[in-house]
């Protein structure tokens, strides 16, 4: 299934747009990019989901892994557009206690 | 004429006994497939009228089982087979491979990393939080895992977004 990135980036901030299957080789890409995006200095981070209807746990524990080397770099991480059963998800394994979850883009950017 | 309608039509109509209300799907282990099961879990649960978030929890549920047993199962066939049974008021799932089997014990390894988040090991718990009932049957000879979905869940749904 096709997987693909969109990455904006502003001054302070960068935004990943996901599109596709959320797994463990698309988690792994998604993390490589977070990588460089914080490489480049970038320490507030909103991932959007809002072209992610499906994902799994291995996909979830690359994203618990982003939130720890945003977290490293004393920065933020926030989700947002998540469907009902992913924000479920994200409950149930522990990410909404060290990531914000937002609506939608500008609240998560509002929030940052 | 829609999916979902003529379904309905052929089950007022009693065309469809229980035993043509049953699809059975073999998958071969291998990357992404699991996707194939949640597409036909998808197509069933559509047809038969479960709203879209009940859908959304079906595929989870069936996606993490898959991957369970691709991951843990040591299946020498390489192969899961999944039963998906249509019922008046439910979807029935029963996933099954011949592998090593498991103990519920220890189904569920540790691994915290640095913000104290386990990250692995979570598939069973979220396999029970979307559907409304599984039972697990476990042995030397493989794993059966049987899920229910009612179209009428408990409310279980909560909204938690920070505003």
């Amino acid at each position: 299934m096709r997987f693909n990135l969109v990455t904006r980036t502003e001054e302070t901030y960068a935004v990943i747009q996901t599109e596709g299957y959320l797994n463990g080789p698309s988690g792994e890409k998604l993390a490589d990019t977070a990588k460089d995006l914080i490489a480049e200095g970038y320490t507030k981070l909103v991932i959007d989901l809002e072209q992610t209807r499906l994902i799994n746990s291995i996909g979830i524990s690359i994203l618990i892994e982003i939130i720890e080397l945003i977290h490293q770099q004393e920065g933020v991480v926030h989700f947002c557009n998540l469907t009902p059963v992913i924000q479920r998800t994200f409950k149930i394994m522990g990410l909404v206690q060290h990531a914000g979850i937002f609506p939608n883009e500008g609240a998560a950017i509002a929030n940052l | 004429m829609k999916a979902s309608v003529v379904y309905h039509v052929l089950r007022e109509e009693k065309v469809l006994d229980q035993v043509n209300r049953e699809v059975v799907l073999i998958i071969p282990m291998f990357p992404n497939i699991e996707l194939a099961a949640a597409q036909t879990a998808y197509s069933l649960a559509e047809m038969m009228d479960f709203d879209e978030n009940d859908i959304d929890e079906i595929q989870l549920a069936i996606i993490e089982t898959c991957i369970n047993a691709f991951e843990h199962s040591k299946s020498e066939d390489k192969r899961v087979s999944i039963k998906f049974i249509m019922r008046d008021n439910e979807l029935e799932l029963k996933i099954t491979d011949s592998g090593v089997g498991f103990r519920l014990d220890q189904a569920a390894p540790a691994s915290s990393g640095d913000i104290g988040l386990k990250k692995r090991g979570w598939g069973l718990e979220i396999i029970r939080n979307m559907m409304d009932e599984v039972n697990i049957e476990s042995s030397d000879k493989g794993t059966t895992i049987t899920m229910i979905k009612r179209k009428v869940s408990p409310i279980r749904s909560e909204v938690f977004v920070n505003t």
